[in-house]
C-alpha cells in the first residue's frame, strides 16, 4: 500500500471498499465544484490546525465564502462567532445520522447535500462517521481534507508532511475562490 | 447452588403452582408468597418478554451505526464483506451484524458482572451462609430494587440473590446462542437483546454489591461515609508496599484482614487501583485509592509496589512481565486471569512465599481468598528490602534513551489520542521533559506507542519520569464509595425531580478512556454541583473528579456534600455500585410515585423515561461492561452520553427532533396521542467535545412531565450552558417551551420573540400525563 494511503491511526485500516487518494488538489476542487450542494463539516479540532489563513477555522471561512455551506460539530461554532461568522451547528453523530437519511433536506431544507467535504475531525471520529455513511449513505460522496489517509471516505487526500498539506488546501481554496 | 437445593425449591414451587403457574413454567424459582404487593405482569423476563416497550424505544432513538469493521469473520464461511447492502454468507446485513456485536459486547460486559457476583456469592455463603440476611442501606424497606424490578422476588438473604443469579446466568447462555451464525438477522431485535443483556447487567450488579455491603459491612447508604486518600501521593513508600488491582475485592480484604490481625496496618501501605481500590476503601478506609484503571502501568514503573495483587477485570494482561521489570512478584486469584501462574491455592503459605521471594517463579495463583492475605504480606515484607536496590528511570537515562528515536513517528500513530510524543521525546533529547510532562495527563496509559516504537523506548516510563520531575504526584481526598440511595432520600427528593425542580440527576460512571484526560470529568461534576443538579459517581470517574484542588486546596469531594439532594456529591462506589444508580431511579417511581415494582418493568420504565431527569455520562467509557452498564440504562429510559472514543462501541441511539411525529406520546388521562416534544432527545449519544457534552446534558435532563416551574429551571441552565459553550441561544427552543411559563422569567422576552420567529404557538405541544403504555391509560382500566 502506497504511503499515501497511511492511515492516521495505526489500526484503522481500511476495508474492502476504500477511499480513493486525491492525486492533486485541483481534482478536490472541481469535486467540489461540481457539486450543486456540497457542505464543509469542520470538526473541532480546527483551531488547533494552524493553517496559511491562520488556522483552520480561518481557512472555512474562506470555504464558506465561496459558496459552500458550513456546518461545525462539537462546540466549535463558537469558535466562528466569536470571530463574527454565523455557519451551520450539529453534533457530529447528529450529523453523521442525518445524512444517512435521503429524505433530510439540509440545513436549509432545500434539499440533500450531494458532497459531504471533512475537516479539522478528531482522526478516529471522521474515520466512524464516515465508515457509518460508506455503508449506510452508499449515494452520498464524501471528501476527506485532513492531512492523514481517511480510508471511509469516497475520495481523501493522501498522507503528507503538514506543508505540503498547507499548500494543497491553499490551492483547492485557490481554485474554488477563482471559480466564483 | 448444589442440586439438592434446585430440587427442593422445585417441589417447594409444585406446592404452590396454583399461585404461581406462569412463574412454573418460566424459571422454576420459588416466590416470596408473604411479600403483599401482588406480582407484576413480566416476573422474570425472557428475552422475547419486553420486545415491544424496546421498539418503542428504538423506534425514536434509531441507531446509526458506524462499522468499525467492515468484515464479518465469525465463522468459516467468512470473512464476509458486508459494506452496503451486501450480505454475508449466512444472509447476515452490516445493520444485523453491528448490532450483533453491541449484544456480544454487552453480554460480555452482563455476564462479568455476573461471573464476579457468583464467585463472591460462592465465598460469602461459605463464610456467612446462605441465611445471611441482607442489608444493603439505613432507612430503607426497598432493597435491592432492580432485582425486585425485573425478577418480581424480595431478596431478604443470600439465598434469595442466588435466585436472582441463577435467572441472569440462565438468560445471558440464551442471549450468547441468538448470535450464533444462521439465527437472529434483524438488527432491531438484536438491539432489543443488547437491552435485555443491560437490564440482567444490572440485576448482577446489585446482587455483587449487596452481598459484600451486607457482609463484608461496608457503608449503608450513609451521606457522610468516611474520607479516603487517592493519588500517587497518598502512599508512604517508606513502607512495605501492597498493590492491588482489579474489582473483586475478596482478596484484599484477607490481606486487610491479615494486617489487622497481625496489626501490621501501621506498616504497611494497602493501595488500590480501579474498583478493587474503592471496594477495599468500603472496607477500610485505611486503604488507600491509587487511582483509576489506566494508572497501573504508569505505578507500576515507579517501581514502588512490593508486591502486586491481581482479581479480575481491566487487568493489563502483561501484568507478570511488568511486575518482573522492577521485581515484584504477582499474585493471581481469579480463575478468569490465572495469567499462566502455577496454582498454589493448597500449598502451605510459607512455601509459596519462599518461591516468590527467591524468585523461583514470577508469580502464583491462588484462588482462595483467605490464603492471599498471609502470602501477599510475607512475600512483600521479604521483597521490601529485597528490591531496595531497584532504580526507576533516571533523567539521564531518559534523556539518552530519547536521543536514539528514529522520527518514525509511529508513536503518534499507535496513539489513541494521536498524541505528540515524538515531538516531546525529541525535545527531551535535547533536555526538556516539559512537553512529556504536559502529555501525561491525556496519555490513556495503553502503551501502543511502546509497542509500537522500533527503538524499544519505555514511553511510559519517560511520561511518569517527567510528570513526577514537575511534582504531579499529589494526594487528594475522596469519600468511600457509599452504596445505595435510601429511601428517606428519595422520599425528600422525589417530587423535585419529578415535577423538575431539581433539575436533573447526573451519573459521572464509567472506565478512564478520556480524549483529553480524566480532569473533564471534574469539569462536568462541578459545572452541575454548581447549578444543583445531584450528581453521583463510580467508578474510575468517580476517582478522577477527585484529582483536582481549587485555590484553598479543597477538591470537589471536600465542598460538596454526599447526601442524594441538589448539590450532592455521591460516590456510590465501584461499577457494581452502578445498580444502585439505576436503583434511585426505581425507587422514585416506586417510593415517591407509588407505582408497583414487582415484575413491572415496562411500567416503572415508562416512568422513569417519561419523569426522571437522569442521564448518564460515562466520558472515558471503554470496557464490554460500560456497554452493559449504559444498555440497562437505555432500557429503562436513561440517556447516556460517552465521550469521543464511545463511538467505537459502533452505534449511536438518535431522536430526530425534526420528525414531530417521532415524539407522539399518550395522556394518560385521556389515551389521546400528543406531540411532547424531544424529550430526551436521544438515548446514546457520543460528544465530540465536553462542552458539547455538558450543553447535551443540560437538554437531556428535560422531560415531558416536567411542570412549568421544573422547564422553566431546566430550560435556564440549557440556555446558560449553550450561551458559554456556543456563544449564543439555542436555536431550537421552540420545541422545548410548551407554555409562556416554560420560559425562564428573566429571559421571557428574549426567548418569546426568538421562538416566535419560528412559528412557536402556545399548546401545540403537550402537557400530559406522558405514558408510551396504552395499557396505563386510565379510562382504558
Ligand atoms: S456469520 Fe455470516 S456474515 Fe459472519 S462470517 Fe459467517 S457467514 Fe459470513
Ligand atoms: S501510553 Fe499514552 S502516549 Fe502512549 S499510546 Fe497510550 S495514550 Fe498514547
Ligand atoms: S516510535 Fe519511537 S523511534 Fe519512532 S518516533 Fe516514536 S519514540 Fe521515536
Amino acid at each position: 500500500m502506497s504511503a499515501k494511503m497511511r492511515t492516521g491511526q495505526t489500526a484503522e485500516i481500511p476495508g474492502p471498499k476504500k477511499a480513493h487518494v486525491i492525486p492533486q488538489p485541483k481534482v478536490a476542487a472541481s469535486l467540489i465544484k461540481k457539486a450543486k450542494r456540497p457542505l464543509l463539516v469542520v470538526g473541532s479540532n480546527a483551531p488547533k490546525l494552524k493553517t496559511n489563513d491562520g488556522d483552520l477555522v480561518d481557512s472555512a471561512i474562506r470555504f464558506l465564502k465561496t459558496g459552500v455551506a458550513v456546518v461545525a460539530t462539537g462546540h466549535l461554532v463558537k469558535t466562528f462567532r466569536d470571530r463574527g461568522t454565523e455557519v451551520y451547528s450539529m453534533p457530529f453523530m447528529n450529523l453523521g445520522d442525518r445524512l444517512t437519511d435521503p429524505d433530510w433536506a439540509g440545513f436549509d431544507g432545500e434539499g440533500p447535500y450531494d458532497i459531504v467535504v471533512f475537516v479539522g475531525s478528531l482522526y478516529y471520529m471522521e474515520w466512524l462517521v464516515q465508515s457509518g455513511l460508506k455503508s449506510f449513505a452508499q449515494d452520498l460522496r464524501t471528501l476527506s481534507l485532513s492531512n492523514t489517509y481517511q480510508p471511509n471516505a469516497s475520495w481523501s487526500m493522501g498522507s503528507m508532511p503538514v506543508k505540503n498539506w498547507l499548500t494543497a488546501l491553499d490551492e483547492i481554496l485557490k481554485e474554488l475562490e477563482e471559480e466564483k | 447452588m448444589s442440586k439438592k437445593d434446585l430440587r427442593l425449591k422445585i417441589d417447594e414451587l409444585s406446592s404452590s403452582i396454583g399461585v404461581f403457574k406462569g412463574l412454573d413454567i418460566q424459571i422454576g424459582r420459588i416466590v416470596d408468597d408473604e411479600w403483599d404487593e401482588p406480582m407484576g405482569p413480566t416476573p422474570f423476563p425472557s428475552i422475547g418478554t419486553l420486545r415491544d416497550w424496546d421498539r418503542k424505544l428504538l423506534e425514536r432513538y434509531k441507531p446509526f451505526y458506524m462499522p468499525l469493521c467492515d468484515l464479518c469473520c465469525l465463522c468459516t464461511f467468512g470473512k464476509c464483506d458486508l459494506t452496503g447492502d451486501k450480505k454475508g454468507a449466512c444472509g447476515l446485513t452490516m445493520a444485523a451484524q453491528q448490532s450483533r456485536i453491541v449484544l456480544l459486547a454487552c453480554c460480555i460486559g452482563a455476564s462479568t458482572h455476573c461471573a464476579h457476583a457468583r464467585h463472591m456469592m460462592n465465598h460469602l455463603i461459605k463464610v456467612y451462609g446462605r441465611d445471611h440476611t441482607l442489608d444493603i442501606a439505613i432507612n430503607t424497606n426497598v432493597q435491592a430494587p432492580n432485582t425486585r424490578l425485573v425478577c418480581g422476588i424480595r431478596p431478604k438473604t443470600l439465598r434469595d440473590l442466588e435466585d436472582a443469579l441463577d435467572y441472569v446466568e440462565t438468560q445471558l447462555v440464551q442471549l450468547v446462542a441468538t448470535a450464533h451464525t444462521g439465527q437472529e438477522g434483524d438488527n432491531i431485535d438484536f438491539e432489543s437483546k443488547a437491552f435485555h443483556a443491560g437490564m440482567l447487567d444490572h440485576v448482577a450488579m446489585e446482587v455483587a454489591d449487596a452481598c459484600q455491603i451486607s457482609t463484608l459491612d461496608f457503608p449503608k447508604g450513609v451521606a457522610d461515609a468516611p474520607m479516603t486518600e487517592i493519588g500517587f501521593g497518598s502512599i508512604d513508600t517508606s513502607k512495605v508496599v501492597i498493590m492491588c488491582i482489579g474489582h473483586n475485592v475478596l482478596p484484599s480484604v484477607d490481606i486487610i484482614d491479615y494486617l489487622m490481625e497481625n496489626k501490621l496496618f501501621e506498616e504497611v501501605e494497602v493501595g488500590g487501583l480501579c474498583c478493587t481500590a474503592h471496594d477495599n476503601s468500603r472496607y477500610d478506609k485505611r486503604a488507600k485509592v491509587l487511582g483509576p484503571i489506566s494508572w497501573q502501568l504508569r505505578y507500576i514503573r515507579t517501581g514502588i509496589p512490593d508486591v502486586v495483587v491481581v482479581d479480575e477485570q481491566c487487568l493489563r494482561t502483561d501484568i507478570v512481565d511488568e511486575a518482573q521489570k522492577i521485581g515484584a512478584p504477582v499474585i493471581a486469584t481469579s480463575e478468569k486471569s490465572m495469567l499462566g501462574l502455577p496454582n498454589r491455592t493448597h500449598d502451605p503459605p510459607d512455601e509459596i512465599v519462599d518461591d516468590l521471594v527467591e524468585g523461583r517463579t514470577p508469580g502464583v495463583l491462588i484462588l482462595e481468598p483467605d490464603k492471599v492475605g498471609e502470602v501477599a504480606v510475607k512475600t512483600a515484607f521479604k521483597m521490601k528490602p529485597k528490591r531496595a536496590g531497584f532504580k526507576p528511570l533516571s533523567m539521564e537515562k531518559l534523556i539518552e534513551l530519547a536521543g536514539t528515536c528514529r522520527s518514525c513517528i509511529k508513536c503518534v500513530r499507535a496513539c489513541p489520542n494521536n498524541l505528540p510524543i515524538m515531538d516531546a521525546v525529541k525535545a527531551a533529547a535535547e533536555g526538556s521533559v516539559d512537553a512529556l510532562a504536559e502529555i501525561q495527563p491525556m496519555c490513556v496509559g495503553c502503551a501502543r506507542c511502546e509497542s509500537a516504537c522500533p527503538q524499544n523506548l519505555p514511553l511510559v516510563s519517560f511520561l511518569t519520569k517527567a510528570a513526577d520531575e514537575k511534582g504531579m504526584t499529589d494526594s487528594f481526598a475522596i469519600r468511600v464509595g457509599r452504596g445505595a440511595v435510601t429511601d428517606v432520600e428519595i422520599r425528600e427528593v422525589g417530587r423535585g425531580i419529578v415535577f423538575g425542580e431539581i433539575p436533573g440527576i447526573v451519573a459521572l460512571v464509567g472506565c478512564a478512556n478520556y480524549p483529553r484526560g480524566g480532569l473533564e470529568v471534574a469539569d462536568i461534576a462541578e459545572e452541575f454541583l454548581k447549578r444543583r443538579f445531584i450528581v453521583v459517581a463510580t467508578g474510575c470517574a468517580a476517582m478522577d473528579l477527585a484529582l483536582r484542588k481549587d485555590e484553598d486546596g479543597l477538591n470537589l469531594y471536600e465542598k460538596y456534600p454526599g447526601n442524594f439532594d441538589a448539590g450532592g456529591l455521591l460516590n456510590i462506589g465501584s461499577c457494581v455500585s452502578n445498580a444502585h444508580i439505576t436503583g434511585a431511579a426505581i425507587k422514585i417511581a416506586n417510593i415517591f410515585a407509588k407505582r408497583p415494582l414487582r415484575g413491572n418493568y415496562e411500567e416503572i420504565a415508562d416512568y422513569v423515561y417519561n419523569r426522571v431527569g437522569a442521564v448518564g455520562i460515562a466520558w472515558g467509557a471503554m470496557s464490554q461492561k460500560a456497554a452493559s452498564i449504559a444498555s440497562g440504562c437505555w432500557r429503562l429510559g436513561i440517556p447516556v452520553i460517552v465521550g469521543p472514543h464511545g463511538a467505537k462501541y459502533r452505534r449511536n441511539l438518535l431522536g430526530r427532533a425534526d420528525k414531530e411525529e417521532d415524539w407522539m406520546t399518550l395522556d394518560g388521562r385521556t389515551g389521546e396521542e400528543k406531540y411532547v416534544g424531544p424529550v430526551p432527545e436521544h438515548l446514546f449519544y457520543s460528544a465530540e467535545t465536553l462542552e458539547e457534552a455538558m450543553v447535551m446534558t443540560a437538554k437531556l435532563s428535560m422531560r415531558p412531565n416536567d411542570t412549568t416551574k421544573g422547564r422553566a429551571v431546566k430550560l435556564s441552565h440549557y440556555i446558560d450552558l449553550h450561551k458559554t459553550y456556543y456563544g449564543a441561544m439555542p436555536d431550537d427552543l421552540h420545541l422545548y417551551v410548551r407554555v409562556e411559563a416554560d420560559v425562564p422569567f428573566t429571559m421571557k422576552k428574549e426567548v418569546l420573540g426568538i421562538i416566535k420567529d419560528k412559528g412557536w404557538e402556545e399548546g401545540k405541544i403537550g402537557m400530559l400525563d406522558p405514558t408510551l403504555l396504552d395499557r396505563m391509560v386510565r379510562r382504558k382500566s
